[in-house]
């Protein structure tokens, strides 16, 4: 069981560095939807089967279709590519690098303070999800409704075109409407 | 089914995580890579979410778990709809080309 977890922990995290390190944008989703395949076998491995399921299903599955439509949509190919080549020198990630060593080494103390013997991890089913989902936390689902609906509205107002009136006499008229 | 994995490994893998997305929305110019680091931070926080929830054997883990994916999805929409309209106007990613926002 350890070992598992140890060869998919460390599948999980070569694949992330390779989502930020990729210069084409469908290699980066591509490593993306293998670090969240290997997240959700850990899910399992924690006793979390319907967390693992809905990580397949929603973030695999729904999410990354919906960047994948993006970069076809923008058809974004070899120039990006070779623009991020040229962005992403070692200048550029040096810093940020360094930074992000000292907040992990941070965590890592936090993290590695002692503390009271842990017991192992327990299955927490599905049924208990549900009924917990339900009855305590039913205003949390009602305003993750309502988040949805908003998101749904908003991207649905922001993604339509304006079409650009290119006749001046046209545009000098839509001004003075406004 | 009981695991014998401690739950600092599971924390410091989150945690790797984390810093892995930080560092991406950090290094990278292009909207679009941003969006995937942040994606990568949203899934670190939920894997600590979910580690705790099965160290203490209580479902509220998981059922934040579940909120956190909501709250990615209308994220993700509404931040590729803005990714869309960004890229018609100005005809590419890169954030340096918007400082015209003056944000």
């Amino acid at each position: 069981m350890e070992l598992i977890f140890y060869i998919t922990a460390a599948i999980t995290l070569v694949s992330t560095v390779m989502v930020i390190t990729r210069h084409n944008p469908v290699h980066a989703l591509l490593y993306l939807v293998i670090s969240l395949l290997s997240l959700s076998v850990i899910f399992f491995l924690l006793g979390a089967p319907f967390a693992a399921l809905l990580e397949i299903i929603i973030y695999a599955g729904a999410i990354m279709v919906l960047f994948i439509f993006v970069i076809m949509l923008l058809n974004l190919g070899k120039e990006t590519a070779i623009q991020e080549k040229e962005w992403l020198k070692p200048k550029v990630w040096i810093g940020p690098a360094i930074l992000s060593v000292i907040l992990f080494a941070e965590l890592f103390y936090l993290i590695s303070m002692p503390h009271e013997a842990s017991p192992v991890l327990k299955t927490v089913d599905s049924k208990a999800v549900a009924i917990s989902l339900f009855r305590p936390y039913l205003i949390g689902v009602e305003l993750a409704a309502m988040l949805l609906m908003a998101g749904v509205v908003g991207a649905a107002h922001i993604g339509q075109h304006k079409k650009l009136v290119f006749h001046r006499f046209l545009k000098e008229e839509e001004e003075e409407k406004t | 089914m009981k695991s014998s994995i401690s739950i600092e490994m599971i924390l410091l893998l989150a945690a790797l995580l984390f810093v892995l997305g930080i560092a991406g929305v950090i290094i990278r110019k292009n909207i679009i890579f941003m969006l995937l680091s942040v994606e990568v931070m949203l899934n670190a926080a939920g894997l600590a979410f979910v580690a705790a929830g099965a160290h203490l054997g209580q479902p509220d883990g998981q059922v934040m778990f579940l909120f956190i994916l909501a709250m990615a999805a209308a994220e993700v929409s509404v931040g590729l709809a803005l990714i869309l309209q960004i890229y018609h106007q100005h005809k590419s990613l890169d954030i340096d080309k918007l400082k015209e926002m003056k944000g």
